[in-house]
């Protein structure tokens, strides 16, 4: 399976951090998105008219889409991230899937605009990147008082994966993560799955300080 | 304000390889200016009310200064080594002082904590004692000495790299590394930094490296990575500016290039990006 990424995108790190979460290897073709713009040269404009990667090649699959890419890997390898296949909560992964597609337009946009000079209306994009992180947030606290950890159930599923990225990324566009409790919460609990990988700008959860060493009292 | 020392300084303002007809607006210390070429092909600056700047090509980049720049543009005579790759790596914004841009990139104790089993890794933490001086003018530092589970991308494995860093201008800094396919040589890698305001820069990194296997992209994705790991941090950097004042950040023995590099931008009252007053 190839995939066509650049290591600071957040939409290539979803497939990356997903195959790594399934242990499944991946045949990495690295784009020189910038300074390059190799993604609008006319071999990866062939293979997506939409000139974005992440691009994944199967065989005969050609994925364009960093969802389905979340989607093929689950059912290849690990169905259990697709949810449990209960009416409610497969339309939860759905739903939380396609608004994957706002953090990536609006912090995503936020990110690529401070860091890589991209032009745009940066008030705007924050704002949107913003509303969405409300919006996620109460999700998140919604689930958790039906008892549930993650957006679509009490397991990760690939919604997660799918919504993780730009949110955790929120800061390198300007739009701080200070004021979503559950968002953290879930963010750690993301972090510290088994084979989970870091891109620049996740860290994993290994803690740089020991904790606090406290006297058993009384002695 | 007394940023009169550093506005006679050259800049790195866009890559030569970039550049179009149409132009590029960026600014300089807080002056917008535009970065194109020209008819014939040469790199041109101006200034927003269409005053003309100076203008040099070097290094894959194109330089500039607001004022009349008393020195030639610092030499870095491995950019004229044949053999050598030079590498492009592409601008990245930081909302941060111009100058604690550079001094970061001067700091080794932090690679193990921010550039976790690429440049550094717990438990080797231990920075040796390494010589630091001022040579014609520059912040010099020498005999530098880390071991590193991937030194470059040409490397395969933990080595214990050694490294000379060197502060040719108040916003640039050259790093020359141990070149694990050429032991006789060193990698260069910069840090050429574009102040655009006293808080936020453009950093342009640049590299003169021996490696004639690794792609130009892979090499380009190492750098971006370890850059990318430096810009979280520097962003939540306490205070803003970098203080020159000595006293306010207590330093350590690794720190020493970090204090000759305070001292030498205090000296020379290049303050763009400084905080001077105890706050
Ligand atoms: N098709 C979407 C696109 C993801 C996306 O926006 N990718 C960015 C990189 S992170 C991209 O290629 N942008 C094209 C551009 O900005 O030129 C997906 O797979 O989720
Ligand atoms: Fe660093």
């Amino acid at each position: 399976m190839k995939l066509y990424d650049y290591i600071l995108s957040p939409s290539c790190y979803k497939v990356r951090l997903m195959a790594a979460l399934t242990c499944v290897k991946l045949d990495i073709r690295p784009v020189d998105f910038h300074p390059g713009a190799e993604h609008r040269g006319p071999e990866l404009m062939a293979l997506n008219p939409a000139g974005s990667i992440p691009i994944l090649e199967d065989a005969d699959l050609i994925l364009t889409e960093s969802s389905a890419m979340l989607v093929y890997l689950a059912a290849r390898a690990a169905p259990e991230w697709l949810g449990s296949g209960a009416a409610e909560e497969t339309a939860r992964v759905q739903q939380w899937l396609s608004f994957s597609n706002r953090l990536t337009a609006s912090l995503g946009g936020a990110r690529l605009h401070e860091m890589l000079l991209r032009p745009g209306d940066i008030t705007a994009l924050q704002a949107q990147g913003i509303a969405a992180l409300r919006e996620l947030e109460a999700g998140l606290v919604e689930q958790g008082l039906r008892g549930m950890r993650f957006l679509a159930s009490d397991r990760p599923t690939v919604a997660d994966i799918a919504c993780f990225p730009y949110v955790a990324l929120a800061p390198d566009g300007g739009v701080s993560l200070a004021p979503y409790p559950a968002i953290r919460l879930w963010s750690r609990a993301l972090r510290s799955l088994e084979n989970f990988i870091e891109m620049p700008g996740i860290h994993r959860l290994h803690e740089l300080k020991p904790d606090p060493h406290i006297e058993p009292d009384g002695a | 304000m007394t940023h009169n020392a550093m506005i006679d300084e050259w800049y790195p303002v866009g890559l030569f390889s970039k550049l179009d007809a149409a132009g590029r607006k960026t600014a300089l210390m807080g002056e917008p200016i535009d970065v194109a070429r020209d008819a014939e092909g040469n790199a041109k600056v101006t200034e927003g009310n269409g005053r003309p700047l100076p203008v040099r090509v070097r290094y894959g980049h194109v330089w500039s200064s607001l004022g009349a720049p008393q020195k030639a543009l610092f030499a870095i005579p491995e950019a004229d080594q044949a053999g050598r790759r030079f590498v492009d790596v592409g601008v990245v914004r930081v909302r941060c002082s111009p100058l604690r841009a550079v001094e970061n990139f001067l700091d080794i104790a932090h690679f193990p904590f921010v550039h976790t089993d690429i440049l550094g890794a717990e438990p080797h933490t231990e920075v040796q004692n390494y010589k630091v001086e001022i040579r014609d003018d520059e912040v010099w530092a020498t005999q530098v000495k880390f071991y590193q589970p991937q030194a470059a991308k040409s490397a395969s494995g933990g080595i214990t790299t050694e490294y000379m860093y060197r502060v040719p201008a108040p916003t640039c800094a050259v790093l020359y590394k141990t070149c694990p396919p050429r032991p006789s040589e060193w990698d260069v890698i910069t840090l050429f930094v574009q102040p655009l305001a006293e808080d936020l820069c453009d950093v342009w990194p640049w590299m003169a490296l021996f490696d004639d296997t690794t792609s130009l992209t892979d090499l380009i994705h190492f750098q971006q990575t370890i850059f990318l790991q430096d810009r979280s941090i520097l962003e939540n950097q306490i205070p803003r500016l970098l203080p020159l004042d000595p006293g306010m950040e207590i330093p350590t023995r690794a720190d020493l290039t970090s204090v000759a590099y305070r001292r030498w931008l205090k000296r020379h009252d290049y303050t763009y990006g400084a905080q001077l007053v105890a706050q």
